[in-house]
């Protein structure tokens, strides 16, 4: 009876029908991809992108060359150099962190005491050149100008855990 | 000069203006087949498919034939070029003239000769050589392979398609396309042959080298087959010509099997629609049943291929041929 039962499957072709009963009901369901640069996924508020270097609302930059991100960046990537400005505040002179090294562990940002280095929302900033993957400050600070109203809210989403 | 002009001249014109009218919207067929196929692929795999060039898409086949003819054209090394470029032309002529025979309409079709399905028949033979040819001529182990293991397949399954189409012949007493589908105003063949359309389908399948039969082009063992030397405009003409195979087959199955221009049920809403939009309808159910297809199966095995075309179909066919010839033979139904 066994043979005769897979003879006939065989025969009526049932598998191959139930197999393109299951793509044809595929068909009308809900896309499950979205039209990526024109909609985008949900990301979470604990999101890491690009870095930006964050400054106080009276415009000061909030960095304050502690150089723990520095010591704590397990890839080297981060270079400060810091020396007293001219009001005898200790402010950084460069600042450079280079993507290329990033692994985007997001020790940076933990170690900051002043959250003056911040990882945005941001992971759309691929470049034609590695030269453009060697952030200086002044690439930081305008990210950090251009991202601060998301990142602001991120922060404060994560407050109550940190 | 009025001789040359009415004996001459206008008839050439004329006919040259018949072949545009049948040439120019199978291309455009073939161009929205591509599209077609993307889109329908992606549903059943739940993506959306192309959707940016033009509204929904609908400019991508262009933008892609463009591209393809934007690219640079690479002769191999070692290889024969005079076969090298002759292949992909022969394959894309080949699927054009077969439609010289298709009734579209009563009455409407190129060359109406009596030996129609004869004809398909030879030229879908035929299309084994630019296949055979390209893999030969590229100097290439992976194309030559591909090459060998098509003319394999489709030589096998061609002699099972001919057992079905005499399955056919011995029901309408003619060659004559135009008569085959006008035997079919009672009943379409897909009813009472009803096996033999399954087989006639999944024949077509392998014969176009179609999933779950494109092992000739198997990407994970021989990359891309016959054609992986190919590149340009010599690639489009290999493409061209797989989708308008395509088409081909499923007029063909259209015209044995589901009625050709004829409407489901004889009667007032479905005969108001041309002729013409129900064969066109036909075409497309079939060729959307080939990409579901390709949406639902893996592909074959090479053994796997060769057991059901020798060792499934040939006696099956062979049986529903013996079988069709004494019941027509047994009731008296033989036509005239």
């Amino acid at each position: 009876m066994a043979f005769l039962d897979r003879a006939a499957r065989s025969l009526f072709l049932t598998e191959l029908l139930g197999g393109m009963a299951l793509t044809l009901r595929y068909m009308f369901k809900p896309k499950v991809t979205i039209n990526y640069p024109y909609e985008k996924g949900p990301i979470s508020s604990r999101f890491r992108g690009e870095h930006v270097l964050r400054r106080y609302a009276n415009g000061e930059e909030r960095c304050i060359a502690c150089k723990l991100c520095e010591a704590v960046c397990p890839a080297l990537a981060i270079t400060i150099e810091a020396e007293p400005r001219d009001d005898g505040s200790r402010r950084t002179t460069r600042y450079d962190i280079d993507m290329t090294k990033c692994i985007y562990c997001g020790l940076c940002q933990e170690a900051c005491p002043v959250d003056a280095v911040v990882m945005g929302p941001n992971f759309e900033f691929s470049t034609e050149s590695r030269e453009e993957l060697f952030y200086n400050k002044q690439k930081l600070l305008a990210n950090g100008d251009r991202w601060e109203a998301e990142i602001a809210q991120n922060l404060a989403a994560e407050a109550p855990y940190r | 000069m009025a001789e040359f002009w009415s004996g001459f001249l206008l008839p050439l014109i004329i006919m040259v203006l018949q072949i545009l009218a049948i040439v120019v919207p199978l291309l455009v067929a073939v161009a929205f087949m591509t599209y077609a196929e993307r889109k329908i692929m992606g549903s059943m795999q739940l993506r959306q498919g192309p959707a940016i060039v033009g509204p929904f898409g609908l400019m991508q086949p262009f933008a892609d034939g463009l591209k393809l003819f934007a690219k640079e054209q690479i002769l191999p090394e070692g290889a024969n070029r005079i076969v090298f470029y002759i292949a992909p032309m022969l394959t894309f002529f080949l699927a054009l003239i077969a439609w010289a025979v298709i009734p579209f309409d009563y009455g409407v079709v190129l060359s109406n000769i009596n030996v129609g399905v004869l004809y398909l028949f030879a030229i879908s033979s035929l299309g084994v050589y630019g296949i055979v040819m390209a893999g030969w001529a590229s100097n290439s182990r992976y194309a030559f392979l591909g090459a060998l293991r098509s003319a394999a397949q489709m030589v096998s399954y061609e002699v099972s398609m001919g057992l079905i189409i005499i399955t056919v012949l011995l029901c309408v007493g003619s060659l004559n396309l135009t008569d085959i589908v006008r035997a079919q105003e009672t009943v379409w063949f897909a009813i009472p042959l009803l096996p033999m359309f399954v087989m006639f389908f999944i024949s077509a399948l392998a014969e176009t080298n179609r999933a779950p039969f494109d092992l000739p082009e198997g990407e994970s063992e021989l990359v891309a087959g016959f054609m992986v030397e190919y590149s340009s405009a010599p690639f489009a003409l290999f493409f061209l010509g797989e989708y308008a195979n395509m088409i081909l087959m499923s007029a063909m199955t259209s015209i044995l099997f589901l009625g050709g221009w004829l409407p489901p049920l004889p009667i007032a809403p479905f005969t108001w629609v041309p002729g013409i939009v129900w064969f066109a309808l036909k075409i497309a159910l079939c060729l959307f049943t080939f990409v579901w297809v390709r949406a639902t199966v893996p592909r074959y095995r090479y053994d796997q291929l060769m057991r059901l075309g020798w060792k499934v179909f040939l006696p099956f066919s062979l049986f529903w041929v013996v079988l069709t010839a004494g019941v027509l033979v047994t009731f008296g139904w033989l036509p005239k």
